[in-house]
């Protein structure tokens, strides 16, 4: 009897649904700290985990702290390790772009990181 | 202006529908990721365990060698309060004599979150360790008495550094602070002195420079490396025993998975006193948070709620 109890609570303990962790940034398109010849028409963001789209957000903004991003950020359906911010178009600059992500366990990061359009 | 507020607003949202996710997260202060490390306590609360902990200890100035397997599990009671379990079984080869083995005995310890700054990449516990006496193999090295440890363990990543100096963003300092406190002066005409702790780890985190400074392609595995240096050294101070400091400079590097991490670090005495020759350590370490969200990995205080 005691055997199965200790069985049964690990069990319980350990059948956990499919583990899940903190979604880290893999790369971006502009490159993190990159810079880039043209104005990109979006920031695009891979995760290594999947993301939840109600709560995972992104901001793009110039030297000044303004918003030049075209929209809020977009977790892709088909690929929801994916976050998109559509752009305004981009004079020579530096931006930073800030993200928060919950994974789909409800773990959250944040990060930030910066990139040059032109000759910055 | 008007969108500005209405994200504030969202963000405030999201923080409020989920007060208890980042603290539940190990090891994180803003966008700074510290991991485990081997040698110096951990300056946050989690549901972790390291599973083993294998070192080959350099030999010992009284030419014995010590080889050690060890566990440590840390578990929070509630998201800012956590305790800890950990113990050794060690195998000690002492010259003229008979091999020795055993466990090494029990050290608990209960640790308190005392703040976390998302800014500034800075954290601090409070702890309050204990190494409970007979409760492992004398011979092989277990106490016979009791030792209380209070201890100050505090982190810091150096990502608010201005961005004209970015290949210094991803350093981070980590460092225990601990005073030693014997429940017996001496054991068989040995003194057993008061002594202080102090341990830091000094690390450059691969993955916070390609997500946060620069992109420099670096694939698997080493983008998930972090390579850091820990020291620790003991100083008695009372008891005869003032000027007697031992310890270890550990040089190495901290692989850090979704899941689990592995460490392996070179053990360098720093004076004769702390041994001489070279020593090595290697460590898996599981991050429980992440690998059972919904169960063990939760605060005790979360898991009879829904």
């Amino acid at each position: 009897m005691k055997i199965a109890a200790i069985v049964a609570l690990a069990a319980t303990i350990f059948a956990a649904p499919r583990a899940q962790a903190h979604a880290f940034l893999d790369h971006a398109s502009p490159a993190v700290g990159s810079s880039v010849p043209a104005a990109p028409a979006t920031v695009m963001m891979w995760f290594t985990q999947q993301l939840e789209p109600a709560f995972t957000s992104a901001t793009v903004t110039d030297k000044s702290g303004n918003l030049v991003d075209a929209g809020p950020a977009q977790v892709d359906p088909k690929d929801p390790t994916e976050l998109r911010v559509p752009l305004k178009p981009l004079p020579p600059g530096t931006y930073s772009v800030a993200w928060h992500a919950l994974s789909v366990d409800t773990h959250t990061t944040t990060g930030h990181f910066i990139f040059t359009v032109g000759g910055g | 202006m008007h969108r500005v507020i209405c994200r504030g607003l969202a963000a405030v949202t999201v923080a409020a529908l989920l007060p208890s996710a980042e603290a539940m997260a190990h090891g994180f202060a803003g966008d700074r990721f510290f991991p485990a490390t081997i040698l110096t306590d951990d300056p946050f609360v989690a549901d972790e365990m390291s599973l083993p902990t294998v070192t080959l200890n350099p030999t010992q100035s009284d030419g014995s060698r010590e080889f050690d397997v060890g566990t440590d599990l840390s578990m929070l009671i509630t998201p800012k309060l956590d305790f800890t379990l950990s113990n050794d079984w060690a195998h000690t080869r002492i010259p003229g004599m008979s091999t020795q083995t055993g466990l090494t005995g029990l050290t608990t310890g209960t640790q308190y979150q005392l703040f976390i700054n998302a800014e500034h990449e800075a954290m601090a516990l409070a702890a309050l360790d204990v190494t409970w006496g007979n409760t492992g193999r004398v011979a092989a090295g277990a106490p016979a008495f009791t030792t209380i440890s209070p201890t100050f363990d505090f982190g810091k990543g150096f990502g608010d550094l201005p961005d004209s100096v970015p290949w210094l963003r991803p350093f981070a300092l980590t460092g225990n602070l601990s005073l030693n406190f014997p429940t017996e002066t001496e054991t068989n005409g040995s003194p057993n002195p008061n002594s202080l702790f102090y341990g830091f780890a000094i690390e450059y985190s691969i993955p916070y420079l390609q997500s946060q400074v620069r992109d420099l392609g670096l694939g698997p595995p080493f983008n998930r490396m972090i390579p850091l240096v820990e020291f620790a050294l003991t100083s008695p101070f009372n008891r005869g025993q003032t000027g007697t400091t031992t310890g270890t400079v550990q040089p190495g590097v901290i692989w850090a998975g979704q899941y689990f991490q592995v460490g392996a670090e070179m053990m360098i005495p720093t004076n004769s006193l702390s041994g001489h020759g070279i020593g090595g350590v290697v460590q898996l370490h599981f991050y429980l948070d992440d690998l059972f969200p919904n169960s063990i990995g939760r605060p005790i205080s979360k898991w009879f709620q829904q």
